[in-house]
């Protein structure tokens, strides 16, 4: 108990080097009728301006209740909360919440109405003028991807899972609220679209800066989504709010640590991407070289093939020493060896080349630039390179974190 | 045989009395028309205050319910004692109403809460009302439901309303109690018959007005 306030203590205290705290909610309880343990306990939190917080732990945790406190769906039985330093405890609902985008997993579009009207539900209700709803709804279209001419005046029956999603993000954003919750916005579309919609939107977030307050029970959507994690128990206490990062390195706690799930390590990987690491170099040779100019290059490195790039150095062929043999030793090596395979762009987790790698040859990913021009390999050591200096980073930048806000702490508190 | 002389007697008697038959039809879609419009008015409303709680919700099923199996040539009868309506449309109306409640207040109760939960709670999200978000989300999700509802009801009243010439009401029962009333006679067949085709001919027109209102008044996102 004191554990947990302790810790949203130093958490707090660590959130002003992101800026100012845009949501602050203050021992937040929640009891719901009828029954005798309280849903949400005392409940203390405060969600840094700009940043997405992951609400996450098992079902029935109390994550969906603590959002749904913050926009009063569920009105809290005690605590306050703060929005941008005001008191919005008692506030008028409704007023509250046309300032909150709120998407929640099913979406819930009006399917009676179109998609314009849809996204156009908030402005209306604070008496926008037409013309500037019209502009504003095309915008919000284009900033989700979806072409307004096109999409503006179909329902949403008429459109695809992941279209939905697009326009439920679109709708929340209507009224340019600064603050926008998300209760599994992504959870009931499939996985191929969800990692593609997951990619958009954390693009679109690096643009619109929103406080966004965002519940999973996926941890590893958490870690990919979030700037800061709270990991949740039981009444929604809290066992560890900080980065993903130092969530992954230096769990608090079992509960934590079992919560993250084995592979810890592995899931760090999806933190950095091909452009955070060193590449390495494999021999290569251009396409028009001869036999002996290959055979004295792969000879002359340790490696077992040689790359073969194009006048643009794109990657065209694996040759090894079997195909040079095979082919004799004429001049011309066109169509010897194999097509390369496993390639990927700077902008690729360290998880995906991962994955890219188990199944390609020489375990080799190859990089390429967005030309596909070759750039370098990232090989498995590069990968255990990687996670052993994450977590040498992690593990030291803890240890003078914990000595700084130790002292820190104490007038922090007596200045509440 | 007779068969041949019945319906040459019918097509003759339709080709003198189809003045009054349009007139008498003309009438029955009025009283019919009149008592949905108001059966409509209250079983929405009805519906509308009692589809979120469960015992209102359980009383006002069982009142309408009951309503209908109360015979309708009881019903009238008890109605004429009833000062202020008395004999004839007045009587007629209220018993209708009556009859014509369960089908709506039921389907406007079944719609409304068939509407998804999740899209009454993103409105709410957005900040949209109680009432606002009954006006402008529930009921017309819920209307495709509750205009059945009255559908239905209408169909049950054009049969019910033959039944209030009994009590002097108008349409098309008059025909079919003059009819019984003289049985026997040479025209008593053709009276019933031509009551009787005229409450069907009727009720298909009634069915086609009702495909339209849906066509107009049902959001092409819901169809």
């Amino acid at each position: 108990m004191t554990d947990t306030k302790d810790a949203a203590a130093t958490d707090s205290g660590a959130a002003p080097d992101g800026g100012t705290i845009a949501i602050r909610l203050e021992d937040l309880a929640k009891r719901f009728p009828g029954e005798k343990e309280l849903a949400v306990k005392d409940l203390t939190m405060e969600i840094p301006q700009g940043e997405i917080v992951i609400l996450v732990g098992p079902s029935g945790c109390g994550k969906t209740t603590t959002m749904k406190m913050i926009n009063r769906i569920i009105e809290p039985s005690s605590g306050r909360i703060f929005l941008d330093g005001e008191d919005v405890t008692k506030v008028n609902p409704d007023q509250l919440r046309r300032r909150i985008g709120y998407v929640i997993q099913q979406i819930g579009l009006f399917p009676h109405v179109t998609i314009a009207d849809n996204i156009a539900t908030v402005p209306k209700m604070l008496g926008w003028k037409k013309e500037r709803i019209t502009e504003r709804v095309d915008e919000l279209l284009e900033m989700v991807g979806m072409d307004p001419g096109k999409y503006r005046d179909r329902y949403p029956k008429e459109l695809s899972g992941g279209q939905r999603q697009r326009v439920g993000v679109a709708r929340a954003m209507s009224a340019d609220p600064d603050v926008m919750l998300m209760d599994e916005p992504f959870g009931a579309i499939d996985p191929i679209t969800r990692d593609r919609l997951q990619n958009e939107f954390l693009r679109l977030q690096e643009q619109i800066k929103k406080t966004i307050v965002f519940v999973t029970h996926d941890i590893d959507e958490a870690i990919k989504m979030g700037d800061r994690i709270a990991i949740l128990r039981e009444q929604s206490q809290i066992a560890q709010f900080d980065t993903p990062e130092r969530i992954l390195v230096n769990p608090a706690d079992d509960f934590v640590a079992d919560f993250i799930g084995r592979g810890a390590s592995l899931k760090r990987l999806s933190l950095s991407r091909v452009r955070d690491v060193e590449l390495h170099q494999w021999p290569t040779a251009d396409e028009g070289s001869s036999h002996d100019e290959v055979r004295r290059t792969l000879e002359g490195s340790d490696k077992s093939a040689v790359l073969l790039l194009d006048d643009q150095r794109r990657p065209v062929r694996w040759v090894n020493a079997e195909h040079l043999s095979r082919s004799g030793g004429g001049g011309e090596l066109s169509g010897v060896g194999l097509p390369p395979e496993a390639m990927v762009q700077p902008n690729a987790t360290l998880s995906d080349t991962l994955n890219e790698m188990i199944t390609a040859r020489y375990s080799t990913a190859i990089v390429v630039d967005s030309d596909n021009a070759y750039q370098g390999i990232v090989d498995i050591d590069t990968i255990n390179e990687t996670v052993r200096s994450m977590r040498r980073a992690e593990l030291g930048r803890l240890r003078d974190a914990d000595g700084g806000s130790g002292e820190a702490e104490d007038p922090e508190d007596e200045d509440r | 045989m007779t068969d041949v002389s019945w319906y040459e007697s019918f097509w003759t008697y339709l080709g003198f009395t189809w003045q009054d038959l349009l007139g008498l039809g003309i009438e029955h879609a009025i009283v019919v028309i009149i008592s949905v419009t108001i059966s409509t008015l209250i079983g929405v409303s009805l519906g509308v205050l009692t589809y979120r709680t469960d015992r209102p919700r359980a009383a006002v099923l069982g009142v309408t319910g009951t309503f209908l199996t109360i015979p309708s040539l009881a019903l009238f009868t008890l109605l004429i004692q009833v000062p202020l309506l008395g004999l004839g449309a007045p009587s007629v109306i209220f018993a209708l109403v009556l009859y014509g409640l369960l089908p709506v207040v039921r389907n406007t109760i079944v719609g409304l809460r068939e509407v998804d939960s999740a899209i009454v709670e993103s409105a709410q999200g957005m900040g949209m009302g109680r009432n606002e978000r009954l006006w402008r989300i529930e009921l017309p999700l819920a209307w495709p439901v509750v205009l059945t509802g009255v559908r239905v009801s209408t169909l049950l009243l054009i049969g019910i309303a033959a039944i209030g010439a009994y009590i002097n009401g108008p349409g098309l029962g008059d025909e079919i109690f003059e009819g019984l009333a003289q049985i026997g006679s040479a025209t008593a067949l053709n009276r019933v018959l031509s009551g009787t085709l005229g409450v069907i001919v009727l009720a298909i027109l009634f069915d086609l007005v009702y495909v339209v209102i849906s066509r107009l008044t049902v959001s092409k996102g819901l169809k």
